[in-house]
């Protein structure tokens, strides 16, 4: 009797990269919850836009370059970076702009190096970044969350939703429903010259341990992550040594000055930190290669990130934080060069 | 050196061998022809000291080794050489010259077979030629003449024999079903062994999944020592059992040494430059074979089994066994096999054929169905997202996703620094990698176009070396000329006397 023969290995454990991308997608769902629950359906359309748009400009990019589209769409990476997009804007981002942001996070963050695996930046973090500098205000426009007050109502944030995601002039209706993020609100209060505790006794930013509306949103995320971790689909160095990157900075400034410096864990559970830590900083494609390498990847993300919030011109700093180490993966790379077994 | 406890990373993989390993050993009859491949397994031939037509008998030596990584071959059979030719077989490349006996039932031995009186008493010089002469070869899956490696051992110094039981392959269990069923003999053969190799210790080592293989080499251990207590001469107080954690690649050489040795053996360099010495169970085991009955290399254990046969098992198989025998003794084929692999489902080599015979070095035969290999036939490449798991389970701590790359750009300073060379071929980069790249072919053709770069390279530089070293003996011979010519004119000139008429 003959037989077919075929190199070793003839067995494989069956894991598949469509299959890490729907985990990252489900791990995401608690904070997409919280997301809704307090500051209203905008997050539903952010993503539904940003999908539609990611399927169409990857299925345009691989038709441009002459790729077969059905498998690369079917991989799910497009969604992952499509869903940290929607994550990452204002819930309140009118439609063509999620949709701008979107596709060129596609073709500029991917396409553009080769498509899948070839890309040096994270994707969403591209057109996250090329949305902030270019549109500053829509991007900075956020709904007030519900745990503020108990003024305005669920059914009220949707209808602003709708509203602002098909483009009305939000200033004349929507007037005290909109504002800026906590962390934007104490840049701004700090720049005025008021002190931290001021600020936060004003009740209106921040709670007991994180900021209004955001610490829930990190606090799920963090589950999520944790999730992720736990079925080995991110291992624990990315999200680690970014929280440390920025929790012990924060921790040794908020010791010194307390009146100007943010507690660790108001800078744990404010903007995109859970985000960034467990789900963006981790994208394998654009981070360092070896354990050690993402220990210095994620410290510097996180570092950077602190800087930014600190002193920098923009209330949140992780998207620049990762484009920056993004930029530094190659050196790191070269440094962190595990040592091979009898070397 | 560097210490290291265990090597790096490594993953516990579904063993699949409870299968086969339930039953005894069965014993294969005398099959009616075998073809033995000069080249058992270790890449290296023997040469055939018989004709065709000859007359054999078993035990009769048919094949010579020439080189010091080939085995001498012993026919397993009484009758005649029908053909010396090539065919496929079960070592690099799928062909070989082999040579055909075929049995004429007469079961005579060869009178040079004989009892191995006084193996005990023999120096260890006189063990290693002996152990040469039985063809005594790595039955572990690597075919490599044993008494090479002891050889190398004792030029070096040998602090350490490991005997490696530790068999962490899926689907294979030979070792195991020859442990449980003849640990005297493993035992046996480790005193010899690590007499040859003027080893300080042998260290067996057993993976922890393997209770009842464990626990007959501990009894086996403890009855030879009762039996010589008093006799100091064959007392071995330095043979010791090892349980070693199941995670594959244990078994293989480097790594098995550092988690029983504590010590890693530097890249480029053999174990036997760090003093250690690593032998399969099996082969121990046919060394005390060798020892007790005087019998060279004729048979084997071999496990049969995967989804493919009827009743998977373990058979101890003359050499050159065609498989398709050793399939009919495991009740024939079932369902649709789609490969036939002598070895593990991880390493092991896919085979043309079921007519090819058992060689030394095989030490199973994997049917497999869609069932035991459909996650590699349904696999679809895609590209590489850098994800690590592949680094996470590299045994040798490599960064396969980096060596791909430079695989796929065929840099060959870049699979240098990265250590193509330092793959052991394990298939675990290959096995968790969720875009399904065949990483370990990439590497062996890496390697492959490396040493083919490497030789090139090598005959490059000889060759200008050659046309440098002749130049400049053209130049010294003209040289010399030269001065001959002018030493001459200049006596002649001193003499004032011209013979070429005044016109020089």
């Amino acid at each position: 009797m003959r037989f077919d023969t075929s190199p070793a290995p003839h067995v494989i454990a069956g894991y598949t990269v469509p299959r890490v991308m729907f985990q990252v997608l489900l791990a995401l769902v608690p904070a997409g919850i919280a997301h809704v629950a307090l500051f209203g359906p905008g997050l539903l359309l952010q993503l539904s836009v940003a999908c539609v748009t990611a399927l169409l400009t990857e299925a345009a990019a691989l038709r441009w370059r002459g790729r077969d589209a059905v498998p690369a769409l079917k991989d799910g990476s497009v969604l992952v970076t499509a869903f940290l997009l929607a994550f990452s804007v204002p819930p309140l981002l009118p439609w063509w702009l999620g949709a701008l942001g979107t596709a060129l996070a596609v073709l500029l963050g991917k396409h553009v190096f080769g498509g899948l695996g070839q890309n040096p930046f994270n994707p969403a973090m591209v057109g996250y970044a090329i949305l902030l500098v270019s549109f500053p205000a829509e991007m900075t426009r956020w709904p007030v969350p519900l745990d503020v007050d108990g003024t305005h109502t669920w059914p009220e944030l949707a209808r602003l939703s709708f509203a602002s995601f098909y483009g009305a002039d939000l200033t004349s209706h929507w007037d005290g429903y909109t504002g800026a993020t906590a962390l934007d609100s104490i840049r701004n209060g700090l720049a005025l010259r008021y002190t931290l505790p001021e600020l936060l006794g004003r009740g209106d930013i921040a709670g007991e341990f994180g900021a209004r509306g955001f610490a829930w949103i990190n606090l799920a995320a963090l589950a999520g992550g944790i999730y992720l971790m736990a079925r080995g689909i991110v291992r624990w160095h990315i999200p680690v040594a970014v929280l440390a990157g920025l929790l012990v900075p924060s921790f040794i400034a908020h010791a010194l000055d307390s009146g100007g410096a943010l507690a660790p864990t108001l800078q744990a559970f404010s903007g995109a930190t859970m985000l960034a830590a467990f789900f963006i900083a981790t994208d394998p494609v654009s981070a360092a290669t070896s354990d050690r390498g993402r220990l210095w990847y994620g410290a510097g993300i996180g570092l950077i990130a602190w800087i930014i919030r600190t002193w920098g011109g923009y209330p949140d700093g992780f998207a620049f934080a990762v484009l920056l180490l993004n930029l530094a993966v190659p050196f790191i790379d070269r440094y962190t060069v595990p040592r091979i077994y009898g070397r | 050196m560097a210490v290291r406890s265990t090597f790096p990373a490594g993953l516990a993989l579904d063993a699949h061998k409870q299968q086969a390993c339930g039953a005894p050993i069965i014993e294969l009859p005398q099959p009616p022809r075998v073809a033995l491949a000069l080249d058992q397994g270790s890449g290296y031939s023997a040469e055939p000291v018989v004709a065709v037509g000859a007359t054999v008998a078993i035990g009769t030596l048919v094949a010579r080794a020439n080189h010091p990584y080939a085995s001498a071959l012993h026919s397993p059979l009484a009758g005649t050489v029908a053909a010396i030719e090539t065919r496929d077989a079960a070592t690099e490349g799928g062909r070989s010259v082999c040579i055909v006996i075929e049995s004429d039932g007469s079961g005579r031995i060869d009178h040079r077979v004989r009892q191995a009186e006084g193996a005990a008493s023999l120096s260890p010089d006189e063990l290693i030629q002996w152990l040469r002469d039985a063809g005594i070869a790595g039955l572990g899956g690597a075919g490599f003449p044993t008494a090479t490696k002891l050889a190398a051992g004792r030029a070096r110094g040998t602090q350490t024999l490991v005997l490696n039981g530790a068999e962490c392959e899926p689907w294979i269990c030979s070792d195991d079903a020859l442990m449980r069923s003849a640990a005297d003999e493993v035992v046996l053969g480790a005193i010899l062994l690590r007499r040859a190799a003027g080893a300080e210790r042998c260290v067996i080592a057993i993976e922890d999944d393997k209770p009842a293989a464990i626990a007959a080499v501990t009894h086996a251990i403890e009855r030879q020592r009762n039996a010589a207590q008093g006799d100091h001469d064959q007392r071995d107080d330095e043979l010791t059992l090892a349980v070693v954690p199941a995670v594959y690649p244990q078994g293989a050489e480097r790594q098995l040494i550092t988690t029983v040795a504590g010590i890693e053996i530097r890249s480029g360099s053999l174990p036997a430059d760090a003093g250690v010495i690593c032998q399969n169970v099996a082969t121990a085991a046919a060394v005390a074979r060798w020892a007790t009955r005087g019998e060279p290399i004729l048979s084997r254990v071999v496990t049969v089994t995967g989804s493919g046969v009827e009743h998977p098992c373990n058979v101890r198989a003359p050499i050159g066994t065609p498989l398709s025998a050793l399939i009919a003794a495991a009740g024939g084929y079932r369902g649709t096999p789609l490969r036939l692999i002598a070895g593990g489902s991880m390493t092991g080599r896919a085979l043309p054929s079921d007519e090819v015979g058992v060689t030394k070095a095989m030490n199973c035969v994997l049917v497999a169905t869609r069932e035991d290999i459909g996650s590699r036939l349904g696999a679809v490449e895609m590209p590489c997202i850098r994800c690590g798991d592949c680094a996470n389970v590299c045994p040798v701590g490599l960064l396969p996703q980096q060596l791909h790359r430079a695989a796929v750009a065929d840099a060959h300073d870049s699979l240098r620094e990265l250590g193509v060379r330092d793959c052991i071929d394990c298939g675990l980069c290959d096995y968790v990698c969720p875009s399904q790249i065949p990483l370990a072919d990439r590497f062996r053709d890496a390697r492959r176009r490396l040493n083919e770069a490497d030789a090139m390279a090598a005959r490059a530089a000889d060759a200008r070396q050659r046309h440098e070293t002749r130049t400049h003996r053209l130049l010294e011979a003209a040289a010399a000329e030269q001065q001959a010519f002018e030493s001459v004119r200049n006596r002649v000139r001193q003499s004032g006397d011209d013979p070429a008429g005044g016109t020089g």
